[in-house]
């Protein structure tokens, strides 16, 4: 997109003096020229779309964002609500001082938040700019999405049969989430990329906060939009079929349907039923679907990139993938064994 | 704090916000989302909406444009890096521009049939016949249940109607359904063997309204080997898409 740059040599000349100026395009006329080109151009794109593959790829494309962006709002809301309104000495006060401790309590904290992983996002870059040790907001940012009340009920009517799934999931999620806390309290690099937005508190409050939303509301939208992409491509693309050969193997069957949850990044308030359709699994595979997939998937990753910084995402999907599937086959594997 | 990148996100959440209302005020909606989501898209669609013309409200009454040296340097950092609202507009754009259709047999023929998990208490009996007699109306997903976990016993031998689209089987045709729980992402298929001639013209994605009774041939899946009911039909009718293409 040509807007962005256009303007970056205007700061070099000594504004007090007044310079000739050349015309720059402004980023609200480079998107009024891509409106206009694409009405114009529409009858030509369209055959784009006519195949029967491109059309349902553009309709699970459009629905995952559909889906998800009150999820996003509700989540911009939060993230704006602690950012401007709630003092720093709250969080100082409500989490216990040492960093170890206070990792489990902000994961069980999670259960607080009724909403699926695409709210949590923004809501954990608020907690980590508000000064919260990064390891808790991480515990809380990946138990939130598994543990909160909407999302046991469903998989409490997704899964009649099997009232120790809830239980399970319950349990797995918050070990996985808070053990992913731990090892980044350990091990984890500091170099978290997170905007300070001093500019914020120059502002009326009410400005800041519409400052803040905005913000929110478009960088994780735009993630989400960047998620939604890969999740319809892979969605269309890889072949049920496959991942059928995987079910009769105990721990293949496990990682399967780990990568299985990445892959479609179903929100965790849904994929509890995706999970119980999947009968030719074991119960623990199921429930790592169900464990990995509020925690890892592609659009969480493209949020996570988009909000800490991509080389902070990269360290942090895997570990938190290998953590969720670990603690899914050592729940499930109690319960009811690898098979 | 309205400088030329908020502005274009102004613009964006608009559209978005925008793009929100509309498909959930005409009932477009549904083919994307489950049903009962339109009071949270009204929400979220108000939402949007309002951050994005405050920020337009904002743009104007600051005019001309000032610079002040703290919002200068915020924005100056970011100059030259592609601001991702952009790609928050591509949904609204792919909804405005080609109004995408409902899942249908592409995807059902991808993915295998998945069938709800068995009840534990036993089906309720159908509804008695009204005063025009059978057929009864029941959902795709409903037989499909009574005829592979009941094998049929709560269906007697009752006329039934039910509504779905056409999908190619490897042998005749297929009436089917897409189950959607959250959004059409997670579709699920449910198919149902037609035993019986489907209308001339007839082709993948063709909504029918058939009427038939239960029959006990059953069919494993190609895709996951899932049981694929069949129904006895007496008679296939073309009708229009029904408002909600998806059952839940």
């Amino acid at each position: 997109m040509p807007a962005v740059a256009v303007e970056r040599h205007e700061h070099a000349v000594d504004e007090h003096r007044p310079t000739p100026r050349r015309h720059r395009l402004r980023p609200v006329e480079a998107f009024a020229f891509v409106a206009v080109c694409l009405l114009l151009l529409r009858p030509w794109l369209a055959p784009l779309f006519a195949s029967r593959a491109a059309a349902t790829w553009l309709t699970i494309f459009v629905s995952i964002a559909v889906q998800a962006l009150p999820f996003v709002a509700l989540g911009a809301l939060l993230s704006a609500t602690i950012t401007v309104l709630v003092p720093p000495s709250f969080f100082a006060k409500a989490l216990p001082r040492r960093p170890a401790l206070a990792v489990p309590v902000a994961g069980a904290c999670g259960a607080l938040l009724p909403g699926c992983e695409c709210a949590s996002v923004p809501v954990a870059s608020a907690l980590v700019r508000k000064g919260i040790t990064p390891a808790a907001a991480f515990a809380f940012l990946l138990s939130a999405p598994a543990i909160n009340p909407v999302v046991l009920v469903a998989t409490s009517v997704a899964f009649p049969g099997h009232p120790a799934m809830v239980a399970a999931r319950f349990a797995a999620s918050l070990v996985a989430s808070v053990g992913v806390g731990w090892l980044w309290l350990r091990f984890g690099r500091a170099d978290i990329r997170t905007p300070r937005r001093a500019h914020l508190d120059e502002l009326p409050r009410w400005e800041a906060f519409v400052a803040s939303m905005r913000h929110d509301l478009t960088q994780a939208g735009g993630f989400l939009a960047i998620g939604a992409f890969g999740a319809a491509t892979l969605n269309v693309v890889v072949p049920e079929s496959v991942l059928h050969a995987a079910a009769s193997v105990p721990l293949l069957s496990i990682l399967a349907l780990g990568l299985l949850a990445v892959v479609l990044s179903i929100c965790s308030e849904a994929d509890a039923f995706v999970a119980a359709s999947l009968t030719g699994f074991s119960l623990t595979a199921r429930l790592a679907f169900l464990v990995v997939g509020p925690m890892v998937d592609l659009k969480l990753f493209a949020m996570q990139a988009g909000t800490f910084g991509r080389r902070f995402a990269t360290r942090f999907a895997p570990l938190t993938f290998a953590v969720a599937v670990c603690a899914a086959t050592a729940t499930g594997g109690l319960i009811w064994g690898l098979r | 704090m309205t400088g030329p990148r908020a502005e274009l996100q102004g613009v964006i959440l608009t559209l978005a916000g925008g793009t929100l209302l509309r498909i959930a005020l005409d009932g477009d909606y549904t083919r994307y989302v489950k049903a009962s989501a339109k009071p949270y898209l009204l929400a979220a669609g108000v939402v949007l909406a309002a951050v994005g013309l405050i920020t337009l409200v904002q743009a104007l009454r600051r005019r001309p444009y000032e610079r002040d040296p703290a919002q200068r340097d915020h924005e100056e950092h970011r100059h030259g890096r592609f601001d991702v609202a952009w790609l928050l507009a591509a949904p609204a754009a792919a909804l405005l521009l080609f109004a995408p259709q409902a899942i249908g047999s592409y995807q059902a023929m991808h993915a295998g049939s998945a069938l709800p998990p068995a009840p534990i208490s036993p089906y309720p009996p159908l509804a008695p016949p009204d005063a025009a007699g059978d057929p009864t109306s029941i959902s795709v997903v409903d037989y499909a249940s009574r005829a592979v976990f009941d094998h049929g016993k709560s269906l007697g031998a009752r006329m039934l109607a039910m509504t779905g689209f056409l999908t190619k089987a490897p042998s005749g045709w297929y009436l089917t359904r897409m189950v959607v729980t959250c959004c059409a992402a997670d579709a699920a298929a449910i198919k149902v063997g037609i035993d019986g001639a489907v209308p001339a013209g007839a082709a993948d994605d063709t909504w029918v309204r058939l009427v038939g009774a239960y029959e006990p041939r059953t069919e494993a899946d190609k895709v996951n080997g899932a049981v694929i009911p069949y129904v006895a039909a007496s008679d296939i009718a073309v009708v229009s898409e029904p408002a909600n293409p998806y059952e839940s």
